[in-house]
C-alpha cells in the first residue's frame, strides 16, 4: 500500500499576538510549524504502516525552507518526502494548490490512500483535501477520526459531523482528511532522525509537474484577496469591578438588557 | 556553551529534550504525587531508540558510549529525575551483561534492552550490604545444570517493573568479595518474587522494590562470565553507570536554575523584579557556575572514559560526587529563591529538592565516592617518582 | 511572485515590515525590499497608508460567458426532515445580495421524500424559487452524490453566486462542487456584500482570526462561499411569494463509490456545544476537575452547555468533546462566558464569533479581556456562586 500524506508549513498562530496599540499582527518570534492537523494525518499513516506493510510519501508545496517540515516528518518514520517548490506556486488559492498537489500525486502514481489534516490553521479552509480528491477523481471523506481497511478495495471510516458520527465505506484509492481523534502524533526516533538528516528530498517545480505557470500560484487562482484588515475592535467593552454584590448585579443587568435567552 | 558535540550527539540531545518537554514535564507532578511508574514514557523512549544508546550496533543498539547516554539522561532529568532514573537504571542492569556476558547472553538480552522492549535492573544492595559490598549474603549454589539462589536484594530500582535482573550472589562464601558472581534472573523465574513498593522522599516516579530469592532455580548459563568475577564486574559497571548519575544531577541543576531565573525575573517585591537584588543575583550566579562546572566535568570525563582509560573509577566517582552535591545545592537554592512558592507543591522546585537528595546516596554514597577517589590518588601517587616539594 | 512596491509612493516608513507575518520585507535606506519569502498574503497592502503596495493580479482574464450566469443560490440543508437554521440565515443574507444584484434568490433542496413544508418554509424565508431534487441516492448525505447533483444543476441553471452553510456537510462537499465546475471558493465567511463592480465580496477571518480578509472571485462563476452559522440574520416573511420547481436528474450521475453504513447521533456535549445559545467555559483557573461542577450548575440553570479550554482538557478535568478552540470546536453562541481562562489565541479563535463574550478572571491583565464585550474582574469561586444565587433569586 502506498500512502501519500499532504502537509503544510504554517506560521505558529498559537504564538501570534496582536499589538494592543497598533492592533496589528506581531510576528516577532513566530516560527513555522507543521500544521498540527497534518501531524495527525502523518500519525494515521504511520499507524497503518505499523499494522501492515505500507510505504508513506509526504508531500508539501511551499518555499524551499518547507524542506525542514519534510525532514521533521521523515524523523517520525515516514519513508519518503517530496517538496513542490517553484516561484510560480506563490499566492496560490486552494484551487491552484490542489492543481499542484494533484499533479504531483498523479506523477507519483500507484497511490492507494491520500491523507490530509482536516484543515490548515493559517487559512482554516478545509478545502484542499476535497479539491485534490475531486481533481484526481477519487472518493473522499472529511473529518475522519477512525479508519480501518475492509478489504483490498475498501476502507471503513468513522467521521465526526456536527450532529454525531457517521460510518462510511469508501472504495480505494480514496482521500481522507483526519481530525485529532486518530491519535496523538508520535515523536521522532533517533534512527529516523539520523536518516532524515541525510535523506535526499526531490524538489519538483512546474517543469517536473508538466504544468503551465498560468495554471498554478496566483495566476492559476480563482480567488483573490482584495483587502486584509484587523478585526474591528470591540469599542463597547464594559469592565465590571467593585464589590461582589455590585459585580453580580451589573452583569445580571447587562445580560438582561442584551436580551440573552435563558437569563 | 559549545561542547563541540557531533551532529549525532546533538540529535540525541534534541530528541531527549523534546520528550522531556512534551511527554515528561506535563505529567511529572502527577507521577510524583501518585508514585506512578511512567510506563507510557518508557514506551516513548523505547520508540525513540534511546534505550540502546550505549549498546553496540551488533546487539541492536546505537553504538554510542557513556557520553551519548549521559546526554540523553541529562535532558530527561531536566524535567524529572524520577523518570530519568528508571531509564538510566535499565542501563545499569544491562552493563554487567555487556561487560562480561557471553556472546549468547548478549545476543539474547541486549537487543531487547536496546529496543526498550524489556527493562533491566541491577541487584546488589542488601540490608547488610550497602556501601560495604563485602557484606552480601545472597548465595548461589550450583545444583547440576542449575543454580539455586537464596537471599534478598534491597531497594532495587526498577524492581518489579524490569524483566531482566543482573544479580550479585556469593558462589563461594569462603572467598569473600572474590567469591561473588553475577547472574541473570528473569521476572517469572521460579522462586523469584518482589517485596512491596518502597515509599520514598523523592524520585517517586521510579519504582523501588525488594527482590526475594527463595530457592530460585535458574539454568547455569545465566551465570555472567565465570564464578568469582562478580565484584570486578560490579566495579566496572559502576565506572560506566556513575556518569549517568552525574548526568541526572546536571539535568536537575539546569532544570532548577531555569525555574529560579524565570521566577526571579517575574516576581516583583518592593516594586522591582527580585532578580535586580544582589542577594538573588549572587545566589543565581553561584547556581549557574556550579551547574556549568558540573556539566563541563561530566562531558570531559565521559569523553575520556569512552576511551577505556585506567583512571575511569576515579573520574566516575568525581563526576558522581560533584554533580550530585551541586544538584542538591542548586535545588535547595532554587526553593529559597521561590520562597513560600518554592515550598509549595504547586511549583516544581520542592520536588526537585526532594529528588536531588538521592543523587548523593545511590550508586555508592558520595562519602564512598570520596573514599574511592582518595584510594585512587594514593595508588596513582605511589607510582610517581618525582617529588613535589 | 511577490507583492509590488510603488517606489514613488513608498515613504520607507517600515510599517509593512512590522506586520509581515513571513518576515519577507526588509527596510533599506531608501526603499523596501520584498523577498521571495512573500506569500502574497496581503497583510502589508492594507497596512500601507500611502497605498504603495499592491498584489499582482490573478491570472486568466475574464471568462467569456460570465454574463450568462445569473441569480443567487442557497444550498438548503436539512436534518431529520426539517430545514437547518443556517439555511434560513443564508436566505436572509442571500435575499440582500439578490436584491442588490436585481436577480432571483433560489434555494436548492436535495433529498428524498422531503415534505412540501420544507419548500414553503424556504420560500417564507425569502426564496423566490426552490429547486428540488428528489432521489433515493440523496436520502443520506455523501460528498459525491450531493456534489455531483449540485454540479449538474449549476451546469443547467448557471447561478452567479452560490452560498452554503459552513457546517460539517457544507464544508465537506462544497469544495468538490467548486473544483468540479472550476471556480473559486471561500470558506467560512462571516460577511458578504456586493462590490461596485457587482462582485461578491467575501470576508472571512484568517491567521487564526487575527486578521480579516476580503476575497473576490473575479473570473469564474459561480462565486461560491461557505458561511459560518449563526452569523447572518434570518428574516421570515410569510407573505413572500415563491414557486417550487422539481428537477429530475439521471441515475447516471451517481458514482456509488461511497456508502453510508451508519449514522450515529451523538448524545454528548460535542453536538450540544455548537448548538447552544449559552456556553459557560472553564480553563486552568478552575484548578481541578471537581470545580467544573460550578460551571455545570450555571449552564444547567440557563440551559446552556459547558465548554473548556485546551488547558483544562489537557489537565484531564473535562472530556475533550467540550474543548473550544483551534483544535476543538468553533462556537458562536449568543453568550459565551469565559471563566478562569486566560484567553490564549487558539481558544479565542474558537469563540470570537460569539455575540456577547463575558470574561470572569481575577487577573485584570488576562488577554481574554481583550476579546470580551464584558469583563468581570473577580475571583471566580466567589463570583460564580453569587451569580447563580442572583439568577435564582430573580426568577423567584
Amino acid at each position: 500500500m502506498h500512502i501519500v500524506v499532504c502537509i503544510k508549513q504554517v506560521p505558529d498562530t498559537k504564538n501570534v499576538r496582536i499589538d494592543p496599540d497598533t492592533h496589528t499582527l506581531v510576528r516577532q518570534g513566530v516560527e513555522s510549524i507543521i500544521n498540527p492537523f497534518d501531524l495527525f494525518a502523518v500519525e494515521a499513516a504511520l499507524q497503518i504502516k505499523d499494522a501492515s506493510s505500507a510505504t508513506i510519501t509526504v508531500i508539501t508545496m511551499g518555499p524551499p525552507q518547507a524542506e525542514e517540515a519534510l525532514r521533521e516528518v521523515l524523523s517520525r518514520g515516514v519513508d519518503a518526502a517530496l517538496l513542490l517548490s517553484d516561484r510560480a506556486f506563490a499566492g496560490a488559492d486552494t484551487w491552484a494548490t490542489s492543481v499542484t498537489l494533484s499533479a504531483a500525486i498523479r506523477k507519483l502514481g500507484n497511490v492507494d490512500l491520500i491523507l490530509c489534516g482536516k484543515q490548515a490553521v493559517d487559512g482554516d479552509t478545509a478545502q484542499v483535501g476535497p479539491e485534490v480528491a475531486t481533481l484526481l477523481d477519487i472518493p473522499y471523506a472529511t473529518f475522519v477520526k477512525k479508519m480501518e481497511p475492509l478489504d483490498a478495495q475498501h476502507l471503513k471510516v468513522t467521521r465526526q459531523t456536527d450532529e454525531g458520527t457517521e460510518v462510511w465505506k469508501l472504495s480505494t484509492p480514496a482521500l481522507i482528511t483526519v481530525i485529532k481523534e486518530v491519535g496523538e502524533p508520535r515523536l521522532p526516533s533517533l534512527r529516523h532522525k539520523m536518516r532524515a538528516k541525510k535523506a535526499a528530498i526531490p524538489v519538483w517545480g512546474i517543469a517536473e509537474l508538466g504544468l503551465d505557470a498560468n495554471d498554478v500560484g496566483l495566476c492559476g487562482s480563482f480567488t483573490q484577496v482584495v483587502r486584509v484588515f484587523s478585526p474591528p475592535r470591540r469599542t463597547d467593552r464594559v469592565i465590571i469591578e467593585g464589590s461582589l454584590e455590585e459585580q453580580v448585579e451589573q452583569l445580571y443587568r447587562y445580560l438582561k438588557e442584551a436580551k440573552v435567552p435563558g437569563i | 556553551m559549545n561542547y563541540f558535540l557531533t551532529e549525532e550527539q546533538q540529535m540525541i540531545q534534541e530528541l531527549a529534550a523534546q520528550i522531556a518537554r512534551e511527554k515528561i514535564k506535563p505529567v511529572r507532578a502527577q507521577l510524583d504525587e501518585q508514585e506512578e511508574f511512567p510506563w507510557e514514557i518508557m514506551q516513548v523512549l523505547a520508540q525513540a531508540d534511546l534505550f540502546g544508546l550505549y549498546i553496540p550496533e551488533e546487539y541492536g543498539g546505537m553504538g554510542g558510549g557513556i557520553l551519548e547516554n549521559c546526554l540523553a539522561i541529562e535532558q530527561l532529568a531536566q524535567a524529572c529525575i524520577g523518570v530519568a532514573t528508571s531509564f538510566a537504571a535499565s542501563g545499569l542492569g544491562a552493563y554487567p551483561i555487556l561487560l562480561y556476558g557471553s556472546e549468547e547472553q548478549k545476543q539474547r538480552y541486549l537487543p531487547e534492552v536496546a529496543a526498550g522492549k524489556r527493562l533491566a535492573a541491577f541487584g546488589l544492595t542488601e540490608s547488610s550490604a550497602g556501601s560495604d559490598v563485602s557484606g552480601i549474603k545472597t548465595t548461589a549454589v550450583r545444583d547440576g545444570d542449575h543454580y539455586l539462589l537464596n537471599g534478598n536484594k534491597q531497594w532495587i530500582t526498577n524492581g518489579g517493573e524490569a524483566e531482566i535482573y543482573s544479580v550479585l550472589a556469593l558462589t563461594d562464601r569462603s572467598k569473600g568479595p572474590r567469591g561473588a558472581s553475577f547472574f541473570i534472573v528473569e521476572k517469572g523465574d521460579p522462586g523469584f518474587s518482589f517485596g512491596r513498593k518502597e515509599k520514598k522522599l523523592g524520585i517517586r516516579a521510579s519504582a523501588t522494590r525488594e527482590l526475594i530469592f527463595q530457592d530460585c532455580r535458574i539454568p547455569k548459563d545465566r551465570l555472567i562470565g565465570r564464578e568469582g568475577i562478580g565484584f570486578i564486574n560490579a566495579m566496572k559497571t559502576f565506572d560506566k553507570s556513575r556518569p549517568g548519575i552525574a548526568a541526572l544531577g546536571v539535568g536537575l541543576s539546569q532544570g532548577a536554575l531555569d525555574l529560579a531565573v524565570e521566577y526571579a525575573r517575574q516576581r516583583e517585591q518592593f516594586g522591582k523584579p527580585i532578580i535586580t537584588f544582589q542577594a538573588i543575583q549572587h545566589k543565581l550566579a553561584n547556581m549557574a557556575i556550579k551547574t556549568e562546572a558540573s556539566r563541563a566535568l561530566l562531558y570531559a570525563a565521559a569523553r575520556h572514559m569512552d576511551t577505556e582509560p585506567p583512571d575511569a573509577s576515579k573520574l566516575a566517582a568525581m563526576v558522581k560526587v560533584f554533580s550530585g552535591d551541586v544538584a542538591m545545592e542548586v535545588a535547595t537554592d532554587a526553593v529559597q529563591i521561590l520562597g513560600g512558592y518554592g515550598y509549595m507543591q504547586d511549583y516544581p522546585v520542592e520536588k526537585m529538592m526532594r529528588d536531588a537528595k538521592i543523587l548523593q546516596i545511590y550508586e555508592g554514597t558520595n562519602e564512598i565516592q570520596r573514599n574511592i577517589i582518595g584510594q585512587e590518588l594514593n595508588k596513582e601517587y605511589s607510582r610517581i617518582k618525582e617529588t613535589f616539594f | 511572485m511577490k507583492a509590488l512596491v510603488d517606489g514613488k509612493k513608498c515613504t520607507v516608513c517600515g510599517v509593512c515590515s512590522d506586520v509581515c507575518p513571513f518576515g519577507a520585507i526588509t527596510v533599506g535606506e531608501t526603499s523596501v525590499e520584498i523577498s521571495d519569502e512573500c506569500t502574497l498574503c496581503g497583510m502589508c497592502v492594507d497596512t500601507c497608508e500611502f497605498g504603495a503596495i499592491s498584489l499582482p493580479e490573478v491570472g486568466a482574464g475574464p471568462a467569456a460567458d460570465l454574463a450568462d450566469y445569473n441569480g443567487v443560490w442557497v444550498f438548503a440543508e436539512w436534518r431529520d426532515g426539517t430545514v437547518h437554521k443556517v439555511s434560513y440565515e443564508l436566505l436572509g443574507a442571500g435575499r440582500q445580495l439578490a436584491d442588490k444584484r436585481g436577480v432571483e434568490l433560489a434555494a436548492v433542496l436535495l433529498g428524498h421524500g422531503l415534505g412540501e413544508a420544507l419548500s414553503s418554509e424556504l420560500i417564507a424565508y425569502g426564496a423566490d424559487v426552490v429547486y428540488l431534487v428528489d432521489h433515493p441516492q440523496l436520502a443520506r448525505f455523501t460528498n459525491e452524490a450531493y456534489a455531483d447533483v449540485l454540479v449538474d444543476l449549476i451546469h443547467k441553471k448557471r447561478p452567479e453566486i452560490l452560498l452554503a452553510g459552513a457546517t460539517s456537510i457544507g464544508r465537506s462537499f462544497i469544495p468538490r462542487v467548486a473544483a468540479s465546475v472550476r471556480t473559486g471558493l471561500t470558506a467560512d465567511c462571516t460577511e458578504l456584500d456586493i462590490s461596485e463592480e457587482g462582485l461578491l465580496l467575501q470576508t472571512r477571518p484568517a491567521f487564526g482570526g487575527n486578521v480579516m480578509a476580503t476575497i473576490v472571485c473575479p473570473n469564474s462563476r459561480p462565486q461560491m462561499a461557505t458561511v459560518r452559522p449563526k452569523v447572518m440574520r434570518p428574516v421570515r416573511q410569510p407573505e413572500h411569494p415563491g414557486r417550487s420547481e422539481v428537477i429530475e436528474v439521471s441515475d447516471g450521475i451517481f458514482q456509488n463509490r461511497v456508502e453510508v453504513l451508519e449514522v450515529i447521533p451523538e448524545q454528548d456535549q460535542t453536538a450540544k456545544l455548537t448548538e447552544a445559545d449559552i456556553i459557560v467555559s472553564g480553563g486552568r483557573g478552575l484548578g481541578k476537575a471537581e470545580n467544573f461542577v460550578l460551571l455545570e450548575e450555571l449552564a444547567q440553570l440557563v440551559k446552556g452547555a459547558v465548554g473548556a479550554s485546551r488547558g483544562a482538557v489537557e489537565e484531564g478535568w473535562i472530556a475533550p468533546s467540550h474543548q473550544v478552540g483551534q483544535t476543538g470546536r468553533t462556537v458562536a453562541p449568543t453568550l459565551y462566558m469565559a471563566v478562569g481562562l486566560s484567553g490564549a489565541i487558539q481558544h479565542v479563535v474558537g469563540m470570537q464569533g460569539s455575540k456577547i463574550i463575558v470574561a470572569v478572571n481575577k487577573d485584570r491583565e488576562a488577554p481574554v479581556f481583550d476579546v470580551a464585550s464584558c469583563g468581570v474582574v473577580a475571583d471566580l469561586f466567589e463570583f460564580i456562586p453569587a451569580f447563580i444565587r442572583k439568577i435564582k433569586q430573580e426568577r423567584e
